[in-house]
């Protein structure tokens, strides 16, 4: 019993803090709690959620992706041009991109280039990628995107759904499948991984060109909820990804990531925004409250932790 | 010929050879005709990234992790601040440097005090910092639009012996920087921690302080750049520290400073500064479209940083 609860330990504090974040929320708007309210909380969450579990396996090899801002609005502006007339120069131009994303990944343990360098100059490449394809704001969201993301299914909102869906399959692959624990055995440590006879270069490869296909769905998902693109569009998913991660529960090093934790971590930054515009506070304190939530939530997370240890220790 | 080779493996060679070749593709492109201004341009906006890139780079020395990204809120808070109080007025200008030094102390203890005690990342933590001072800035700044003290802005946009005086202040500070990491005992201990925290501590090292004072360096590097930018650009603007955030982290790496830590050095923050300067004002010139002149700076940042890289494994 007490194995159990410390393996779901760092899965029930960002989902304590949810919690009480959406507690606050009903709190302050009880129309909130309804369908509709719920749809409408959640609904830019599941581009985040993608993007935050595209970001959550680069770190899970113990790097970082600074273009994911870039890349998320490069795969929304190729959705929205090419997507509803040329579907297949779209999927051709993504597959492309993944296939980069591949690349970008064996270069980097080829050559032992810091990943944050690297992502640098390729947030650049996308953002000029993204202008040449879209340079004004424009174009439109395939016909079935637009279907499935606005779908009401009975009982539980889409948004909800979606992130369900989106935990469980992220679970799947990176906690239990074979590949997934190869990928977190190359974050904890990759000689030893070498050692065991596995090609390091081609699971990094594999980490970055999966991480890109969830980075493309997140775009393909914002374009679904906007119904349009910008070059722009995104590119504050760098910073959220990265939040996202580490509130649900992952690190930086090591490989300790935590697919579910990520999605909840995804989740409570979309409710803090909401949750802002709920509290009535001036628009010039937004982006501030948003950190200062970043930092309680965080703050909060150190206590439990520490809570917990003492309880092991005594 | 030894000298040479000596010169070939020092890590910053790289970003100073990338930097002179993009200047003679500049040059060779306008006939030569742009030469003095062209070398003008670039050592005045060079100035601002080395600012804020020496900060970075202690930052970065001290390990894996360690990176600030509170220093574009920090120039725009600092700046903003420090033109509002100075209110135009000649008479103000050592009040308004001594405020944007309080705001960067001030950020810096924020931010470690955030790290050390909330045992927060160092980069959730200083982005945190970074709204939370961007909101300031925003409350603070209100619509107004006030321009520097006469005196300061002549001698922001100026040039001493045909050196901008931006220039000059920017390698005062290098040279400062320099001296700091690579003749004190401070600079010595910081590479240690980034090279090893635990081994650092273990031999008496004060790494709560090391570390304190290196964040704190970097705000006070980043607000003295935002009070000198206002002044330079006449006036401060909400998002005048924006693009400070990927070239601080540029320049570093660039320059051939570790990007896990523990080994830096300040002449490659000049070389980084130069090249990222000249390679856009480079497309520029070439009359390139927005799209892809973005393209080609993040191809040649990826080659620069290939070309300066060895394969794994591989000892130095």
């Amino acid at each position: 019993m007490r194995k159990t609860l410390s393996g779901l330990l760092p899965i029930l504090i960002p989902a304590v803090s949810l919690a009480v974040l959406l507690a606050a929320v009903f709190y302050m708007q009880p129309r909130a709690m309804s369908y509709n309210g719920l749809n409408l909380l959640f609904n830019l969450a599941v581009p985040i959620a993608l993007a935050t579990i595209a970001q959550m396996i680069i770190m899970a090899v113990n790097d970082l992706d600074l273009s994911m801002g870039t890349f998320v609005s490069f795969a929304a502006c190729v959705t929205a041009v090419y997507m509803p007339q040329q579907p297949l120069v779209a999927i051709l131009i993504l597959a492309g991109a993944v296939g980069i994303y591949a690349l970008l990944g064996v270069i980097i343990t080829l050559r032992d280039l810091p990943s944050i360098v690297v992502t640098l100059g390729m947030s650049f490449v996308w953002g000029g990628l993204a202008v040449l394809i879209l340079p004004a704001p424009g174009g439109q969201a395939p016909v079935w995107l637009r279907a499935l993301m606005v779908s009401k299914p009975t009982l539980v909102p889409m948004a909800i759904v979606a992130s369900v869906v989106i935990a469980v399959i992220a679970h799947l692959l990176i906690m239990r499948s074979t590949f997934g624990v190869l990928l977190r055995g190359v974050g904890g440590n990759s000689r030893s991984v070498g050692r065991a006879g596995w090609s390091v270069l081609a699971l990094k490869g594999a980490a970055y060109a999966t991480a890109a296909v969830f980075a493309v769905l997140a775009g393909m998902a914002l374009v679904g909820l906007t119904t349009s693109a910008d070059a722009n569009i995104a590119l504050r998913y760098t910073l959220l990804s990265i939040a996202g991660v580490i509130l649900g529960g992952g690190e930086f090093v090591g490989g300790r990531v935590s697919p579910i934790g990520a999605v909840i971590g995804a989740l409570t930054l979309t409710l803090a925004g909401s949750f802002l515009s709920f509290l009535r506070i001036s628009p010039d304190w937004q982006i501030g409250a948003q950190g200062g939530i970043l930092i309680i939530v965080l703050a909060l997370r150190l206590g439990i932790n520490r809570g917990s240890r003492q309880e092991k220790t005594s | 010929m030894n000298s040479f080779r000596l010169l070939a493996r020092k890590p910053w060679t790289w970003s100073f050879v990338a930097a002179f070749a993009t200047w003679i593709v500049t040059i060779l492109f306008t006939g030569g005709a742009s030469t003095a201004s062209l070398s003008q341009a670039t050592l005045t906006f060079a100035a601002f990234s080395v600012i804020v890139g020496l900060g970075q780079m202690l930052v970065i020395t001290l390990g894996p992790g360690n990176v600030d990204l509170s220093v574009p809120a920090t120039i725009t808070l600092s700046g903003t601040v420090a033109l509002k109080l100075m209110d135009g007025q000649d008479n103000m200008i050592l009040l308004g440097l001594a405020a944007s030094i309080a705001i960067g102390l001030v950020i810096g203890v924020l931010n470690y005090a955030l790290i050390k005690f909330l045992r927060i990342p160092p980069i959730i933590a200083t982005l945190s910092m970074s709204f939370l001072v961007q909101s300031s800035a925003i409350w603070y700044n209100r619509g107004l639009r006030v321009k520097p003290p006469e005196a300061l802005a002549t001698f922001s946009t100026s040039s001493t012996l045909g050196v901008p005086n931006t220039a000059i202040i920017a390698l005062l500070l290098s040279l400062a920087v320099w001296w700091l990491l690579d003749r004190s005992m401070f600079g010595r201990w910081i590479s240690a921690i980034g090279q090893n925290a635990f081994a650092a501590r273990m031999a008496g090292i004060a790494v709560d302080g090391c570390r304190l004072a290196t964040y704190v360096i970097c705000a006070v590097l980043a607000s003295l750049c935002g009070y000198l930018l206002a002044s330079f650009s006449g006036g401060a603007a909400l998002n005048m520290g924006a693009e400070y955030l990927l070239m601080s982290i540029a320049v570093v790496v660039i320059g051939g400073s570790a990007v896990a830590g523990g080994n830096s050095n300040v002449p490659g923050i000049w070389g980084a500064s130069l090249f990222m300067f000249l390679v856009v004002s480079m497309l520029n010139t070439y009359g390139f479209g927005a799209g892809v002149r973005l393209i080609m700076t993040g191809l040649i940042i990826i080659c620069v940083i290939v070309a300066a890289s060895r394969p794994a494994g591989s000892t130095r």
